[in-house]
């Protein structure tokens, strides 16, 4: 899923974006002026992209009437500019997506082309049982079937699980399940992976050397995740758990499934979010309806603040704010999130009181971001990765598959902000990076070769 | 085949289309979306394409040597119309675009005019195409081999940079002589634009002459240069004044 994010203000004063610590949960937005909320909330947003409108659009979809309570409009000095910052912002937004993804493709596409562990096939998960080395291709079609039907209705199983879970308020189970799927990505994922690197390129590296770098990386990639970090260490952390949990995908689940289980996700994401019985999105509306934020620790948001001006909010109206954040976060496992898998719900406001009149003078200039699911990144690097893994065609392929998940991406952001509300990531990028690595391997493959045979170009 | 020849063929292809990047397109959100929504669109074409000389190849005789080369002629020239074709809709798709991005801007005004439009989309049709072209060989490259050891050409990695980098440049003008064309109605541009890239396809049946091949789509890129920039507002004068300012030590100021 993909959501706008109104902001992320850091609970304690605001600080220069590359300063200040940002906090994984989504902090509350100070409602800036109730009144300046309510004139703008009878206006028609329809070809207009207001940033008010836009921030206010995840609370709109899902609860009418909310709208004014908690979005924050910033100055009105700032409104006339708006309108022309909306689309620069939304192009921007889609640039703040495009870069993760691609470095988190890039390293996923660099491994699998140097580390030779990555393409072994060592075996199965559980989830995907049955074996694809029959000899006919009528049975190896089913048993892919067969496993992507066990591996989807793992993941449906999980999702209501988890949906029960947080409507039931069993946070502290939650919390526990996501901490101890990050300490098995950040330490186990990571050495086993830090070694099959060392073995490819021949370093020798002694034990206490290896317990430092692991300890220290999955230590601070664990407070940076799930307790306060830079937003950019936080945001390199989720790219590279992100990348691992690609990397495990690519190596252990069979051919025909992966690509089977790839469309079958994207189809299980479409449903799980639009439709009104979707677990996501019951997930969704239950968090709105508590006014609590969504996953910090399986989200990657790219939300930026700045500030001018170093007034300071009144923190104190914000305390009793957060207690409520910490517990709502939701857990997924990581190796089993998909995109809709709760990361991605529309950010809720929080109706936090009204800043004293003072901090009218405050110029806080905050960006916008967009969250994008954890699991979108997986599914995307699974895809690229499986194309550099198992094409022929090998380079252009994968150039395919990129291109075609980056439009994909651009498309959804497109229709996000057109219907402001939280829509799942993967269908699209899904859909045509599938068409283009079935398309680029079988019909420009041969094509491009024999060009390149007699050196001639088009 | 080193890592030098790695590396210079991998700048001498795409250092130029890379300077550009950085210099005129990274800086700017909506431009880099403009230049991938450029590359997704060769990409189509070049897959249609290929799917029409997929068919007719798996639908001939594969023994005939002839037929095959002239499926090869067909396909290629087939691939540079629909190339053109699909540069079109991609200027239908901008226009519109430009509209919506003028109607939801405060002052009328879209952040990006038609003319820089056309010039990314020519760089991101020019970066795919060249990518597709030039990927394969360089991760070859970087392997073991000996170039032309079967009799062939020991200049093959460094023309196919070569023409890669022109490509990628004639891409950029063609953009630009392609969608003034279409602004202004005046066909015989779109119709030189349709010519060239044929001419410099076809020329590349000369290979491995490189004479054939190289020389006239360098020319071909010098008169397309000149003449997209003679259309973007470029004179004589301009350059002129540009060179001497240079010379001068201080900033020239030129127009987007």
């Amino acid at each position: 899923m993909i959501t706008f994010m109104n902001n992320s203000d850091s609970e304690e004063e605001p600080c220069n974006e590359r300063t200040s610590l940002m906090s994984a949960e989504s902090p509350p937005v100070p409602s800036y002026q109730d009144g300046l909320h309510a004139s703008e909330a009878g206006e028609v947003q329809a070809h207009r992209k207001r940033r008010t409108g836009s921030s206010r659009s995840p609370n709109d979809t899902a609860d009418g009437e909310m709208s004014d309570s908690g979005v924050p409009v910033r100055e009105s000095t700032l409104e006339n500019e708006e309108e022309e910052l909306t689309l620069k912002y939304g192009a921007k937004h889609v640039i703040m997506l495009f870069v993760p993804v691609t470095l988190c493709m890039i390293v996923v596409v660099a491994t699998i082309k140097s580390v030779r562990f990555y393409t072994e096939k060592n075996g199965q998960l559980i989830y995907t049982p049955f074996s694809e080395d029959t000899p006919s291709v009528g049975q190896r079609l089913l048993n892919s079937v067969l496993n992507t039907i066990i591996m989807i209705s793992v993941i449906v199983v999980m999702t209501v699980f988890l949906v029960l879970l947080y409507k039931y308020r069993c946070y502290k189970f939650i919390h526990g399940w996501l901490i101890l799927s990050s300490l098995m990505l950040l330490f186990l994922f990571t050495y086993i992976y830090l070694g099959e690197v060392l073995k490819t390129y021949n370093v020798a590296m002694d034990y206490p050397t290896l317990f430092l770098i692991i300890w220290n990386f999955g230590a601070v990639g664990m407070i940076c995740i799930h307790w306060k970090g830079p937003l950019q260490l936080q945001q390199a952390y989720l790219i590279m758990i992100s990348a691992l949990m690609a990397l495990v995908f690519i190596k252990y689940l069979p051919e025909w499934s992966a690509w089977v289980i790839l469309g079958a996700i994207s189809i299980y994401d479409l449903m799980a979010v639009l439709c009104p019985k979707g677990p996501l999105r019951m997930l969704v509306e239950t968090a709105q309806e508590r006014n609590e934020p969504i996953f910090p620790a399986l989200i990657y948001s790219s939300a930026m603040i700045w500030t001018v001006g170093m007034a300071k909010p009144d923190t104190a109206a914000r305390g009793p704010i957060q207690q409520t954040w910490d517990a709502a976060e939701d857990g997924r496992e990581n190796h089993r999130s998909p995109s809709h898998a709760g990361s991605q719900m529309p950010e809720t406001r929080s109706p936090v009181p009204t800043r004293p009149t003072t901090s009218l003078e405050e110029l806080e200039e905050e960006e916008r971001g967009v969250k994008l699911g954890l699991g979108d990144f997986i599914f995307y690097s699974v895809l690229v990765g499986k194309a550099a893994a198992t094409a022929s065609g090998d380079w252009n392929t994968t150039l395919a598959c990129f291109v075609a998940i980056l439009i994909g991406l651009c498309l959804t952001l497109l229709l996000l902000a057109v219907f402001k509300k939280a829509l799942p990531a993967l269908p699209i990028s899904i859909t045509f990076g599938l068409v283009f690595y079935f398309s680029t391997d079988n019909l420009v493959r041969p094509f491009m070769d024999t060009l390149a045979f007699h050196q001639l170009y088009i | 085949m080193t890592l030098a020849v790695f590396f210079g063929c991998t700048f001498i292809a795409f250092g130029p289309a890379f300077g550009l990047f950085l210099f005129t397109i990274a800086h700017d959100p909506l431009r880099i979306i403009i230049l991938i929504a450029g590359a997704f669109f060769w990409l189509v074409s070049l897959l249609l394409s290929s799917l029409i000389w997929f068919i007719a190849v798996k639908a001939s005789d594969p023994r005939d040597e002839l037929l095959q080369k002239g499926l090869l002629i067909f396909g290629v020239m087939f691939s540079v119309l629909l190339q053109e074709a699909f540069r079109f809709l991609y200027y239908k798709l901008l226009r519109k675009a430009i509209e919506g991005l003028m109607a939801l801007s405060e002052d009328g005004c879209s952040p990006i005019s038609i003319q820089q439009m056309a010039y990314v989309a020519g760089v991101g049709f020019g970066l795919m195409s060249g990518a597709f072209s030039m990927i394969n060989l360089l991760a070859d490259a970087l392997g073991p081999g000996t170039v032309g050891i079967h009799g062939d050409s020991q200049l093959y990695f460094l023309t196919s940079a070569f023409m890669t980098m022109v490509l990628i440049f004639l891409h950029t003008f063609w953009g630009i002589l392609f969608f003034h064309g279409c602004e202004h109605q005046r066909w015989w541009e779109i119709t030189a634009v349709i010519a060239m890239h044929l001419a410099v396809s076809g020329s590349t049946f000369c290979n491995p002459l490189y004479v054939g091949s190289l020389v006239p789509s360098y020319l071909l890129m010098a008169t397309a240069a000149a003449w997209a920039y003679l259309l973007s507002g470029g004179s004589a004068q301009n350059l002129q004044r540009f060179l001497l300012c240079l010379q001068s030590g201080a900033s020239p100021q030129l127009g987007s």
